[in-house]
Parts: C-alpha cells; sequence; structure tokens
C-alpha cells in the first residue's frame, strides 16, 4: 500500500513531530539539541541548568500542558550518570515531545517542575526514592514506595537485586 | 447501704475533675483531628493509606501514603529478557493484565521495529476491549459495596466470571495472562471463541439495564454520588489524571482517538464525557465506555481477517509447537530464545495505550542487550490518586469512600 500519497491524518502525532522538535531547538539554540528516537516521537535533550527555563516555554508557548510521565535512567558508566525523562502532551493538537535532561552530582540535582506542572510531584518523589535524584523546589521530596528509613536507591544499577544470577542470561547475543 | 459521706465525697472529687478538665480544655471542641484510615481498610481496594485532617464531620486535607504493595517489579524486569518481563508487567494492574502486556510488548515493538498482522491486531483489541467491560465491571461492583448497594458486588463479579472463563478460554488463565507479547499475541484464538463472546454480547445488554435500574435512578445513590468529590477540568490536567476521572470533566480526551495503537482507528466507537466532575459523571462515564467497547468488540467480531496471528520472524517469536517436533531449525531457535532471548537495538521509546483507568504508558530503553535496560510503567492509577486532596478537601468524611472508590486506584499499579 502506498502510504505517502494518504493525506496526513487527524490525531496522527508523527504529523507535528517535526514541527515540535524544531520550534523548540530553535527557541532554545545551543540548550536543546535533537535527540535519535523512532519514527513518530519527538525527543530533545537539555541539561539540569536550563531545565526549568525550557519547561516555562514548552508549557507556555509550547502548549503542552498535561504532563504525562516522569521518570529516572542511570547510566553509571557515563557523565551525567542519569537522566531524567519526562513525556509531555498537547491535547489540543494532539502531540507529545520527550525532554530528556541530563542530571550529574552528589547527591545528583535536577529543578522541580512541580511548580510547572503539579501532576509532577509523585513523579519526582519516585524518581527521587528510586534514584536518590534531588528536585531542588519540590515541596515535599520524601520517599513514596520505599520505606521512610530506607537506604539506598533501588533502581540504581549499582543496586543488587539479591539473587543468583542464571548463568546463560548473560551471554552476549553473539554467543 | 452505701457510706453516705464516702459518696459524697466521690462525687465531688468526679465534679472538681471534670470541671478542671474542662476549664483547661480550652481549645474548641471542633479543633483538627488527624485520623489514620488504612492501609488494611477493605473501601481502599488493596492498601492504600490516608492520613485524613478533620475538623468535625469535614475532611480539610488528605495525604494519600502509598508503597504498601511495592514489589520492585520495574526493577525485576531488568532481569528478565524482554519476552520474560510481560509476565512481570501483566501483574502491575492486576484488573486490566491486557493492558500492560499491550503497552509493553508496543514499545518494544517500536525499538524492534516490526509489524504485526493484522490479525494479531485485531486480536489484541478484542481482547483489551472485553478486558476494559471487566475492570469496569469490578468498579463497579466495588463502588455499589462501598457505597451500601451490595447487591451490585454480587452482580459485577458474576458477570465478571463470563468474561474471565473466556480469557481463561483463550489464555489458559484467569488473570496474570501472558498472552500478548512482542510480536503478536501467545497463539490464535481457540475453537469456540466466537460463540463465547456472542453469548456474552447477548446477555450483557440486559445486564446493563439492570444496573442502570438498580443504580441509576436510585434516589440514595443519586444522592450519595451526585455533587460529591467534585474537581474541574483544569485542576484534573494540572494534576495529570486521565481516563473517566478526565472524561467526566467534560474533556473528550481518549488516547485511542489521539495517538491510535494496534488499528483502534478502524472502529467506530465514541468518546463519552460528562461536565459534572463528581462521582456520578465518573459512573456514568464508565457506564457509557462499557456499551463502546462492546460496539468495538462486536465490529471485531464481524471484520476478524484472517493470517497469522503473530509476526512470524523466527528471531523474535517462537515457533508454533507442532514444528518443534519436525524441524531442527525450530528447535534451534527456540531453544535460542528460551535460554537467551532476542537482542533489541539501542534506544529508548515511549508508549501508550487508554487503559480502563486512563493514560498506561510504557517507557522502554534498550541498550542492545537480550535483557531491558529500564522499563518504566506510567500506570494511571498512580497519577490520578494526586487529585484525591483536591477532590476531597471541604467534603464530608463519610464521602471519602465514596471519592477513593470512583477514581477506581489498583494499588497493584500504584505501587508497582
Amino acid at each position: 500500500m502506498d502510504t505517502t500519497s494518504q493525506p496526513p491524518q487527524i490525531g496522527d502525532p508523527s504529523t507535528r513531530t517535526g514541527q515540535t522538535v524544531a520550534a523548540v531547538v530553535a527557541r532554545f539554540p545551543g540548550v536543546v539539541t535533537e535527540r535519535p528516537s523512532p519514527p513518530g516521537e519527538a525527543v530533545v535533550s537539555v541539561d539540569a541548568a536550563h531545565w526549568a527555563e525550557v519547561a516555562r516555554w514548552l508549557h507556555g508557548e509550547g502548549g503542552f500542558k498535561f504532563l504525562s510521565d516522569l521518570c529516572g535512567v542511570d547510566w553509571p558508566h557515563r557523565r551525567p550518570r542519569f537522566d531524567v525523562v519526562c513525556t509531555l502532551t498537547d491535547l489540543s493538537t494532539p502531540a507529545r515531545i520527550r525532554v530528556v535532561v541530563g542530571v550529574d552530582g552528589e547527591p545528583p540535582a535536577a529543578p522541580s517542575v512541580t511548580g510547572i506542572w503539579p501532576g509532577a510531584n509523585w513523579f519526582e518523589r519516585e524518581a527521587y526514592d528510586m534514584f536518590g535524584i534531588v528536585f531542588q523546589g519540590h515541596p515535599d521530596l520524601t520517599r513514596i514506595l520505599m520505606p521512610d528509613e530506607w537506604e539506598g536507591h533501588p533502581l540504581r544499577k549499582d543496586y543488587s537485586v539479591g539473587k543468583v544470577p542464571v548463568e546463560y542470561k548473560h551471554l552476549s547475543p553473539g554467543h | 447501704m452505701p457510706d453516705e459521706t464516702t459518696d459524697k465525697r466521690v462525687l465531688t472529687e468526679f465534679e472538681e475533675r471534670s470541671q478542671g478538665a474542662f476549664i483547661e480544655e480550652d481549645e474548641p471542641t471542633d479543633a483538627r483531628m488527624t485520623i489514620n484510615m488504612g492501609p488494611q481498610h477493605p473501601s481502599t481496594h488493596g492498601v492504600l493509606r490516608l492520613v485524613l485532617e478533620l475538623e468535625g464531620e469535614i475532611v480539610r486535607d488528605v495525604r494519600p501514603v502509598i508503597g504498601y504493595l511495592h514489589t520492585g517489579m520495574e526493577k525485576e524486569c531488568e532481569d528478565c529478557t524482554w519476552r520474560q518481563a510481560v509476565t512481570i508487567v501483566t501483574r502491575m494492574d492486576y484488573l486490566a493484565p491486557f493492558f500492560n502486556e499491550l503497552v509493553y510488548s508496543l514499545a518494544t515493538e517500536k525499538l524492534l521495529g516490526i509489524e504485526i498482522p493484522p490479525r494479531g491486531q485485531a486480536i489484541r483489541i478484542l481482547m483489551t476491549e472485553l478486558n476494559r467491560i471487566s475492570s469496569h465491571l469490578v468498579w463497579m461492583a466495588t463502588q455499589g459495596m462501598d457505597m451500601g448497594a451490595v447487591s451490585m458486588m454480587t452482580y459485577g463479579f458474576r458477570e465478571r466470571e463470563l468474561l474471565i472463563d473466556f480469557f481463561e478460554m483463550t489464555t489458559g488463565l484467569r488473570m496474570n495472562h501472558n498472552y500478548i507479547m512482542p510480536g503478536g499475541v501467545w497463539q490464535d484464538l481457540p475453537d469456540g471463541w466466537r460463540t463465547a463472546v456472542e453469548d456474552f454480547l447477548s446477555i450483557f445488554p440486559e445486564r446493563m439495564g439492570e444496573y442502570e435500574e438498580l443504580l441509576t435512578g436510585n434516589p440514595i445513590w443519586r444522592q450519595r454520588t451526585q455533587g460529591v468529590a467534585v474537581i474541574n477540568q483544569e485542576q484534573a490536567l494540572a494534576l495529570s489524571a486521565s481516563g473517566p476521572t478526565l472524561r467526566a470533566c467534560g474533556l473528550a480526551w481518549d488516547i485511542r482517538k489521539a495517538f491510535p495503537y494496534s488499528g483502534i482507528e478502524q472502529y467506530d466507537f465514541d468518546i463519552p464525557t460528562r461536565t459534572e466532575g463528581d462521582v456520578f459523571a465518573r459512573y456514568a462515564v464508565r457506564l457509557d465506555e462499557m456499551r463502546q467497547s462492546m460496539r468495538i468488540v462486536r465490529q471485531v467480531l464481524d471484520t476478524l481477517p484472517e493470517g497469522d496471528y503473530k509476526n512470524m520472524d523466527p528471531k523474535i517469536a517462537p515457533p508454533p509447537r507442532a514444528e518443534l517436533t519436525r524441524s531442527m531449525e525450530a528447535v534451534i531457535h527456540h531453544f535460542k530464545l528460551v535460554t537467551q532471548g532476542y537482542a533489541v537495538p539501542p534506544g529508548d521509546a515511549y508508549v501508550s495505550v487508554e487503559s480502563p483507568r486512563g493514560e498506561l504508558g510504557a517507557y522502554v530503553v534498550s541498550n542492545g542487550e537480550t535483557l531491558p535496560y529500564r522499563v518504566h510503567v506510567r500506570d494511571p492509577s498512580f497519577a490520578n490518586l494526586q487529585s484525591l486532596p483536591t477532590m476531597m478537601c471541604d467534603t464530608l468524611v463519610a464521602d471519602t469512600v465514596a471519592a477513593i472508590a470512583s477514581v477506581d486506584p489498583v494499588l497493584g499499579g500504584v505501587d508497582r
């Protein structure tokens, strides 16, 4: 089937993907960079120092009024070590953008976006609980899933699950 | 005969003491009181704990405390192959297991860059839409029970049993099916599946009429739900609420329409909305959603294409059982897939589906190996629970239970 001759469908996120990325990159040159992504996804990265500023723009002029998701990823052999991955949705178009915020430091710190999207509250608490990422300006940055007195941050890669690995699982795909 | 003097002395002492107590206690009688509700409370639907700040009968503040069911499922996924992780994610939101499997599979398939045959996609829609009905039935049953309509409890579970039987017939399990997997579905629909679904579709509209009779027109039900736990559209959006909670505030936002998945765009259905934003509106939206899901299921029955139920690429999908006795190649592929799994190209992807509770998202990261590097599930119950304090502020303490039930949180998904 020839898909190129079809008119772009309403509600198809891929039609707006390129524009979304282009707009935010043009607004913050040198700060926001485009990232390789699967087809149909708009992904940009930004450093922690500029995250609050970019977030305010995305919420205001960008039109991304809805925070879908926010979570952490740990890359222990990389600087910055952590990513805060924030998925935002523009409900009117509809369009979606994913912002990857590189976070480093001891403890790793990033500005909180709870003032922009109040719904980020629990997501940031979860990222703090699981990765130890400190969100500056968060109204109540406490553990959310683990007990308050818990030591360590379970989703960090250096936190063991405490079970014996089965050997064949750890072969590389070429074996 | 009692000693008069002793009696008198006791009496005066008591009076003095109580007067003293009364004088000392000069704070008003409607002072704030902190009450703990749960986590072992039947109406909290699992292990949700609420810390309520009360002024007399009025709830002034609520703090939901979660994590009592946290079992580290996201961490556990990092220790499974891509295929095995389905068995973990299906256990998250245990009332909507097909949706968890679907969203995780879609995200993985996006990284793999593989296509799913039309029959596989249609089967996925069939299972998830039936799952939406069965999940809403549990919600109706429990909301009814929490508010005193105990017979609704038995009716809801009675009808759900019909669907559970069908799920068992198709997947082998009543819950946690492990049926939808990256590449398609585990196996084709079994003999007699069409009759089973037709039977359900012929029974259910009549049963829905019974629920309407029992609840919708019931003055007690209306008084306990209308104008209770109200949230407006602006608040719901700001707090990242989705699903029936958001649609009951008048916004026709549905992932199935906005970001269609698995071929859902080819079926006709409407997005039910209400504008009141109260418990009754959320009830009405869910009731209509069950009707819309029936519409979709009917269309799937009429248009189910023939063909493969999964992507037959032997590097992704295990070969059919029958081939294992005939083909050496099939045995090797099977062995490789079971022992080692398949490698997924490096990258990350976020996919969302419209689960019975709202936007269910999966964010997966691969570093090119046979185990997922990171699996994060954006559970709608987790996000929706954040709006509970807004809903319950300045309502009566008796409406607490109605408010919790109307958000329909599943703690397995909240805590993961």
